[in-house]
């Protein structure tokens, strides 16, 4: 019978091309983030520097990895080049499946190539290959195909690969795999091509037996059945995340124009109904998904100089990129805000991060802080064009101003100024959610800094009446320690609804693990600490964490957010949570 | 009357691959976890935003796999395809060179995976992509 408290981890040292398999009980920490925090801490020196051969990158997929829906996202974890502390995203495609598929629960990368490679783990077999004709190329989509075409296991496989902001080291690049899904925030492209790592394939056919074969059908049927005929998924499957743009529009909750304000006058052309109306072409799943909530849009672009002569390119579209690269910049057509679109996922950036630098460097220039010297192209809201080729200068960098840039919008501020209008916390630029004190003290303690950590936007929408700054922190931790366990599971926080404790315990059971609701709820609490832990011994330090100004100039649906009730939550939260890790 | 597995509409194919799964999990008695025991196999056309293909056993009424087979283990199955007796194969894998459409697969123990139309994955595809149908 297989033991699903037994992990198997493949180290591979890109320093010697060389590789090794461990086995040992790490039940204890589930699986994804449990396991990866465990991993980062024991095989990384913590003072590192996030772009030299002594960051390492850990991979982990959980026990419901690939034996249940939705447990489909691979958990990374690394030095972060962007917030220079703890560095976690989240992809899933057929990344997850694929390592499972594989034979493991992680994979460990160390060191670094001293020349362009990617390697293709086969399952026992780990291949390295010489990637120097790669190199250079800076579409992620043709990348991805050379390697498609020369790999086996069509089907079977992940190609997790970076574009040309990987291989510049811009501190926001992303890793896409199955070219709509990414590994998007904190930077972990730029540590790929720091390592000179230009893609790793993961190629798999195993198998795994359930202790309980009845048992397993049986919990099977019921998650499948909940997740297709109830309406816990339906927010993703039908409109998808851009279901979201015109309530929080109405909300007066979208981040517009760098926050300057909440409301976007064009927020209905680039709401999620106008895009499934006229520019939704197909709607595509990651491995073992059964909603395919990724919205693929096709965009036919005429050719101006050669009539009849068109293209039409595909693009992925969702809540966050319609809100940074689109309300953010003031951008309210849709033709023009899928080509930001498509440029960014050619290169490989993050999307929120670029939006919000490219967002405060047209405040910048606006206000006289930096010059078109700088800049090249005279940056304004609403001009689509001017941004396209922002994109093209980040990622050429050809002067000191994009070189600074490429590193986020902290260190941009840090150099030229506007710190006050610089949007981001604990160094990572922030999401599209100007819901109230929730959702930025969220992003402030949140282990991330990511929307995602504990759901404060969600928290200001339900809440019926204000919350003390205690009970709104003890919310959010409550919130994100419980998604230690989704995460460590790796099922997709979308499914969040379907995997209630109570389910998560029964679909233990026919694989062999036995655990109570209580003790799984204690378990998210031990991984948040051992998290913030690690990301304390990073480098982190709560204390040095800064507020933007701007968010407090702008009204929320509750008014004006209040400075004094943000630093009390961060006080309560640094004495209650912080210090005692 | 036999059924056999058809493909009613592969545009709506999203790629999930929950047939591949539902596949290995066909057996009550011995149900697999993983893909390695799957018999079909969802594809996409250089990205799935071209689309995607699944590949299976489309019930050949003369089965060149079980005309290549030395040991009888693939015999023809009444209304189409094979009926596939696992004990006896010995992992020629002559089966899968003989397949034209390639829809029949290597385990990891070296017998195969193929598609033996019991329509397991027909309940489990969320979006109508396939039809266990009558022929």
């Amino acid at each position: 019978m297989y033991d699903f408290n037994l992990k198997r981890i493949l180290h591979i040292d890109l320093a010697n091309y060389s590789y090794f398999v461990e086995e040992r009980d790490m039940g204890e920490w589930i699986g994804g983030t449990g396991i990866a925090t465990r991993l980062l801490s024991e095989n990384m020196k913590k003072d590192v520097d996030p772009l030299s051969e002594g960051n390492v990158i850990v991979f982990a997929v959980g026990p419901f990895t690939p034996a249940y829906p939705f447990a489909s996202k691979t958990v990374a974890m690394f030095k972060s080049p962007l917030t220079g502390n703890l560095g976690e995203s989240h992809a899933g495609g057929r990344s997850a499946t694929a390592i499972a598929n594989a034979g493991y629960d992680a994979i460990v990368i160390k060191g670094a190539s001293s020349k362009p490679i990617y390697v293709v783990i086969e399952n026992e077999k780990v291949h390295f290959r010489d990637a120097r004709v790669l190199w250079g190329i800076e579409d992620s989509l043709i990348t991805g195909r050379i390697i498609a075409e020369r790999e086996i296991g069509r089907g079977l496989r992940t190609i997790m690969r970076i574009g040309g902001a990987g291989e510049k080291l811009i501190r926001f690049a992303g890793v896409m795999t199955e070219t709509y899904r990414h590994f998007g925030r904190t930077g972990l492209g730029a540590v790929f091509g720091s390592k000179k790592l230009k893609a790793l394939v993961v190629i798999g056919r195993g198998t795994k037996k359930p202790s309980d074969a009845k048992g397993y059908r049986e919990v099977y049927s019921k998650i499948f059945e909940i997740a297709t005929t109830s309406d816990a998924m339906k927010k993703y499957y039908l409109i998808g995340t851009p279901v979201n743009i015109a309530p929080l529009n109405e909300l007066r909750a979208l981040p517009t124009r760098n926050l300057e304000s909440a409301y976007f006058e064009k927020a209905e052309e680039i709401s999620g109904e106008k895009f499934a109306e006229f520019n939704l072409a197909r709607r595509i799943a990651c491995n073992h998904c059964p909603t395919a909530c990724i919205h693929i849009a096709a965009l036919r672009i005429p050719y101006e100089d050669e009539p009849y002569f068109h293209k039409t390119i595909m693009i992925s579209y969702d809540y966050e990129l319609i809100y940074s690269l689109g309300s953010m910049l003031g951008v309210g057509d849709r033709d023009s805000l899928l080509k930001l679109m498509h440029r960014v996922e050619l290169y490989g950036m993050d999307a929120m991060s670029t939006g919000v630098c490219l967002a405060w460097a047209t405040e910048a220039l606006k206000k006289g802080l930096i010059s078109k010297n700088d800049t090249l192209i005279p940056l304004e809201f609403g001009n689509a064009e001017a941004y396209v080729k922002a994109i093209d200068n980040l990622y050429l960098q050809p002067n000191e101003f994009y070189k600074t840039l490429a590193q986020g919008v902290e260190m941009a501020a840090r150099k030229y100024g506007g710190e006050e209008f610089a949007l981001a916390f604990g160094g990572n630029e922030m999401p599209g959610y100007h819901t109230g004190h929730g959702g930025y003290i969220g992003y402030l303690i949140g282990l991330r800094h990511s929307h995602l950590d504990n759901a404060g936007y969600s928290i200001d929408q339900k809440a019926k009446e204000e919350l003390t700054p205690e009970e709104l922190v003890d919310k959010l931790v409550e919130e994100e320690s419980w998604r230690q366990i989704l995460s460590s599971l790796v099922v997709c926080f979308f499914a969040r609804g379907v995997y209630t404790p109570e389910i998560v315990v029964e679909a233990f059971k026919p694989l062999g693990i036995e655990m109570s609701e209580d003790e799984l709820k204690e378990t998210g609490r031990k991984i948040y600490s051992e998290k913030l832990k690690l990301k304390k011994e990073l480098g982190f330090d709560l204390s040095k964490i800064r507020i933007p100004k701007r968010i407090f100039e702008v009204e929320t649906f509750k008014g004006k957010l209040d400075r004094k009730y943000i630093e009390n939550a961060l006080k309560y939260y640094e004495q209650r949570y912080y210090e005692i890790v | 009357m036999a059924k056999i597995l058809t493909i009613k509409d592969i545009e709506k194919c999203v790629g999930c691959a929950l047939c591949m799964y539902a596949c290995s999990r066909k057996s009550a008695k011995n149900p697999y976890i993983g893909y390695d025991h799957s018999g079909i196999l969802a594809i996409s056309l250089s990205g799935f935003e071209r689309g995607a293909t699944i590949i299976v056993c489309r019930a050949c009424l003369e089965p060149p796999c079980s005309q290549v087979c030395p040991t009888n283990a693939l015999v023809p199955r009444k209304g189409g395809g094979v009926v596939y007796k696992e004990k006896l194969c010995i992992g020629c894998n002559n089966c899968i060179e003989a397949c034209t459409i390639g829809a029949i697969f290597k385990r990891q123990d070296g017998k195969v995976a193929l598609c033996i139309h019991c329509g397991y994955c027909v309940d489990f595809c969320p979006h109508d992509v396939l039809e266990y149908k009558e022929v």
